[in-house]
């Protein structure tokens, strides 16, 4: 039995008293990594399975959140590096045993493929265009023409490349799709192993952690989606895609736990935090009740024909998806082996 | 060949003579520690255990940190030291977050700073600073993968431990006790 351990001589920033070397940039990097990871699942889904015209939102306008979510993402990560003059070195190696330069590597290849993506439903979510009046309009004047036509779509490119571009990404949607429903699976699964790979956070030290991150990930882009609609029966079906996956949510949750107080002492008492410990009240309000009871809830109400306003679950889920990045991080890192 | 410690927690006071040698040594930035004193006490009064230990970087044969490392700053030079190359390293965290020992810190300057086994003393013969400061000889160092070294001996003889053993780094700062 353990009295007492005390450390002397040793105070070092960020580490003594207790571990607290990542603050808000990750758990909002995961988030947003999250989201878009499931924006671009949808989208990727619904094209692959040629669905595109009945979920016009999740295929063709969502997408647009992801690269800026994606953007904000790297912003958050790179504030978190203490020499970020050096962050290029992520990408001078390959290591396959190291998820963040897998997460690193992803994004790269991510970003581009998304912003392909929506370039090539251009024309489509921005049919008409004014060259004269507006200020971005009059920005682009020198890539885009107008034209005086009656058809949907009044303005065309300039430069060639650009319709040629265009038209090629259109035809190889399908194959673009595959490519993404790919990346954007790696992407969710990477943002909960990423804390996963750390043996020495008993907390994050379990394989659940990458489904889990993952179907949170697609809960809140399902909800965005949700938000974003203006399709009644699209709304509806995101609304029981979010519903259930809640309850595989739930289910992991209860698996993470049920595997902590099966094992070790390090890892009952990572449980322990959020069974009677400091972050008890936390993770069972705010992700829980709030972020899943609650809005799954309102979800099956809907579904009973209830009139629910959309944002109701929406914010619950997005909020639930956060608080549950922000206590998944800082709880983590209070968690250590006992010796 | 191995670089490995050996700690005699029966002969170790707790001066932190180790400690300040260290940073010394190192230059150390002030107000942080590249190793440090542990001090346990097992039991119930009045039949306590006072177990006094040295500590720092393990040296693990499987490094977390080095595995974690996405740039490969974190790396494993001769004689099994792990090291970082600070224009390498992009000051992520991921290194510090995977030590069970907590052995690593930021520097100041961003980069990520350790126990080195002294390489720079090492190379020329020398002892580590710590070791060769311990008032009380409790500190043993040498390279473990010959017999006839100090350590080798001392380790083939005494009863010892290791710290996390369950975190499976296989460390090498042998507790003897």
């Amino acid at each position: 039995m353990r009295e007492e351990l005390i450390t002397s001589g040793r105070m070092n920033p960020n580490i003594d008293p207790v571990l607290h070397i990542w603050h808000w940039q990750i758990p909002v990097y995961l988030f947003l990594g999250g989201l878009a990871a499931g924006l671009l699942f949808f989208a990727a889904y619904y094209t692959i399975t040629g669905k595109e015209k009945k979920f016009q939102t999740a295929v063709k306008y969502a997408p647009i959140i992801a690269p800026i979510a994606i953007m904000l993402g790297l912003i958050a990560l790179l504030l978190d590096l203490r020499h970020p003059a050096y962050f290029w070195q992520l990408y001078t190696t390959i290591r396959l045993e190291s998820p963040m330069s897998w997460g690193a590597w992803i994004l790269l290849l991510i970003m581009p493929v998304s912003i392909v993506w929506i370039a090539s439903y251009i024309k489509e979510i921005f049919p008409k265009f004014d060259t004269e009046h507006n200020f971005i309009g009059k920005i682009l004047k020198f890539i885009i023409e107008k034209k005086d036509t009656e058809e949907e779509v009044n303005w065309d490119w300039k430069i060639k490349f650009l319709k040629i571009f265009e038209k090629y990404t259109i035809e190889k949607r399908k194959a673009l799709a595959w490519i993404m429903i790919v990346l954007s699976v790696i992407l969710g699964v990477y943002t909960g192993i990423l804390l996963s790979a750390f043996n020495a956070r008993p907390l994050w030290n379990t394989s659940i952690l990458g489904p889990l991150f993952l179907t949170s990930g697609l809960s809140t882009a399902a909800a965005t989606i949700m938000l974003m609609t203006k399709d009644h029966r699209e709304r509806m079906i995101f609304s029981r895609i979010d519903l259930l996956l809640i309850v595989i949510e739930l289910f992991l949750i209860t698996h993470l736990f049920m595997g902590f107080l099966a094992g070790s002492q390090a890892k009952i008492e990572a449980a322990n935090l959020f069974l009677g410990g400091e972050f008890t009240v936390t993770f069972w309000v705010n992700v829980i009740i709030l972020g899943l009871i609650i809005p799954a809830i309102l979800e099956a109400l809907e579904l009973l024909k209830f009139k629910i306003p959309v944002i109701l679950p929406v914010a619950l889920i997005l909020w639930g998806g956060i608080m549950f990045r922000f206590i998944m991080t800082e709880a983590g890192q209070i968690t250590r082996f006992l010796y | 060949m191995r670089y490995a410690m050996a700690i005699d927690t029966k002969k170790c006071v707790g001066c932190s003579d180790c400690v300040v040698a260290c940073q010394t040594e190192n230059n150390v930035p002030i107000g942080y520690a590249r190793d440090w004193i542990s001090e346990t006490v097992v039991g119930i009064y009045p039949d306590l255990d006072l177990e006094i230990r040295s500590e720092r970087c393990n040296h693990c044969i499987n490094a977390p940190c080095v595995r974690t490392c996405p740039t490969g700053a974190s790396h494993i030079t001769e004689g099994g030291i792990i090291k970082v190359t600070p224009f390498e390293c992009i000051g992520c965290g991921a290194c510090i977050e995977a030590c069970p020992y907590d052995a690593r810190f930021f520097h100041p300057k961003g980069y990520v700073e350790k126990c080195t086994f002294c390489e720079h003393r090492v190379k020329n013969g020398q002892s580590t600073a710590c070791a060769s400061v311990c008032p009380t000889h409790c500190i043993y160092f040498g390279n473990i993968d010959d017999p006839n070294s100090e350590i080798a001996k001392i380790i083939a003889k005494r009863k010892y431990k290791v710290l996390a053993q369950e975190a499976g780094t296989k460390p090498q700062i042998f507790y003897l006790i």
